[in-house]
């Protein structure tokens, strides 16, 4: 028993040792971008806001994981806590695993991120009618597509290459989620246009292009102001 | 992809950008005013454009192009299967053609026409093709239930080849991006073919589950390969080591750990090349 526990904090630990060894990384490339970032028009320099900031470099980038992975989570465990009308056994299956993988995900960033992590976050589910499955469905279909799109669009930031193989292993889950999500809704609709191009790519946002949409379903408002994201 | 987001991040983090697209300074910004005015649809022409200039030719790093072929290949192999399939009269049922495979079919040959148009003179040729892979599938073609069993398997290696050539385009965000956008899409089509296969009674979930024992949870055990081990370093589809922690050690919905089949589920596995290229062998004639 003693050496499972053992065994338990050492990964985290470690975790926590790499942070800093590309903490220096991390710094450098926050310089940069502030720089680039206050003599291009598209971003004028606003005050700091109140809420959270996920940091610079690698644990940035996994903190703003850990933020998606959080809101993911939240949302599952209200889907399953109050199931929409007529949710359907197989429905009601699939959501459930979401609702774990969800769970997990946001249990593994908290654990490898360690005293580097952000917060738990408050949500704001208000505009969500968690009764009503095309409510539901709808809102699964936007946090996985988004999720999927945050990941592909942010990956190129990872410097650690394990952290990269982690945001892999998790992302194309996600595409998983989402392909079911979709066809639950529209059969056929996987790999709808509107989310892969006719390359046969999928789309990818930033992350100052994924925070605003999560913000909208937090009370705490999460900036990223070393990738030019401040929450307003 | 956010082409005109690309170009600004590149300029800001990577001054040989410029440099390596075109020897003049200013023309990745001639580039970007020109693309504001270009329609949606002619992005993926530019894109492949710079591609093109960015990485090829001489400029070109080995391991990219490498990458870049290895990923060919596989698309080659599924481009050439879902052909097939649709050319085989009587193979695929019209309401799943026009649901799923149609889709999956030109998805894949986008793929091909994309990664070929990125290497340019660089891509290789498509090898010929076997899909019986030497005789262990030789109704793939004739029996619907075989051919979804053998997609279903194209598709989740697909995503294991992609997800462990990541590491090759580190930081590469034009390259990576593209890859891991291409892998997403593997992974949606993964998770379809899994929910048809179950609609047809199978036992399978759209995501890839297992057990301490089990690593391949398709039921085919031809296709163990594709779900086992591959080098160091590159564990099978049941593992539940991440980052250095054992998830399964972690809380979840149902007490202080987590289920073993959870812990599966939500991580697929990357592949090593040399295994990835070991497993399509046999079906290359």
């Amino acid at each position: 028993m003693k050496t499972e526990t053992e065994n338990n904090t050492a990964g985290p630990g470690m975790a926590r040792r790499s942070f800093l060894r590309y903490a220096g990384i991390g710094a450098a490339s926050i310089g940069l971008v502030a720089t680039a970032a206050s003599c291009h028009k598209d971003h004028p320099v606003t005050p700091p806001s109140a809420g959270i900031d996920v940091g610079a470099g690698d644990t940035g980038i996994l903190n703003f994981a850990y933020a998606l992975e959080q809101l993911e989570a939240a949302f599952y465990i209200q889907v399953i806590a109050t199931p929409y009308s007529g949710m359907s056994p197989a429905e009601l299956t699939a959501l459930t695993s979401i609702r774990d993988h969800e769970i997990l995900h946001r249990n593994f960033f908290k654990a490898a991120l360690g005293t580097s992590a952000i917060p738990a976050l408050t949500v704001d589910f208000s505009s969500i009618n968690f009764t009503s499955r095309a409510s539901v469905l709808a809102q699964a279909k936007a946090f996985e597509d988004t999720g999927v799109m945050a990941y592909d669009g942010a990956g190129y930031l990872l410097q650690n290459p394990t952290y990269l193989t982690l945001a892999g292993k998790i992302v194309s889950v996600e595409a998983r989620h989402a392909a079911l999500i979709r066809d639950l809704i529209t059969p056929g609709s996987f790999v709808g246009s509107d989310v892969v191009d006719s390359n046969g790519l999928n789309n990818s946002l930033t992350i100052a292009q994924v925070l605003p949409i999560a913000n909208t379903y937090l009370k705490t408002k999460v900036s990223a102001a070393s990738y030019n994201y401040k929450a307003s | 992809m956010n082409l005109f987001k690309i170009i600004e991040e590149i300029e800001k983090v990577d001054p040989e950008f410029n440099e390596r697209v075109s020897p003049r300074r200013d023309a990745i910004k001639n580039i970007t005013s020109f693309g504001s005015k270009v329609a949606v649809a002619a992005l993926p022409f530019a894109v492949a454009t710079i591609f093109k200039k960015a990485y090829g030719a001489s400029s070109t790093p080995t391991s990219v192009n490498d990458v870049l072929n290895f990923a060919l290949t596989l698309e080659y192999l599924e481009s050439y299967f879902y052909n097939q399939g649709a050319a085989s009269s009587g193979l695929i049922p019209a309401a799943d053609a026009t649901l799923y495979f149609n889709q999956v079919q030109a998805d894949e040959n986008e793929h091909v026409a994309f990664l070929k148009s990125v290497l340019g003179s660089a891509a290789i040729a498509s090898p010929s093709f076997d899909l019986t892979a030497k005789g262990t599938f030789p109704n793939v073609l004739s029996n619907y239930t075989t051919f979804l069993a053998v997609a279903n398997a194209f598709e989740d290696t697909g995503v294991r080849a992609y997800k462990g050539q990541a590491v090759n385009l580190l930081g590469n965000q034009v390259v990576l991006t593209a890859a891991l956008s291409i892998h997403a899409v593997e992974a949606r089509h993964a998770s379809a073919i899994r929910s048809l296969r179950a609609s047809y009674g199978a036992n399978i979930t759209p995501w890839i589950t297992g057990s301490a024992s089990v690593s391949n949870d398709t039921g085919i055990a031809a296709i163990n390969a594709n779900y086992g081990a591959g080098a160091a370093g590159y564990p099978a589809e049941n593992n539940v080591m991440q980052g250095g922690v054992d998830v399964t050690t972690l809380a979840s919905a149902y007490g202080s750990t987590t289920p073993y089949n959870v812990a599966c589920e939500a991580f697929d596995e990357p592949l090593d090349m040399t295994t990835v290229v070991n497993i399509v062998t046999p079906f290359f004639a």
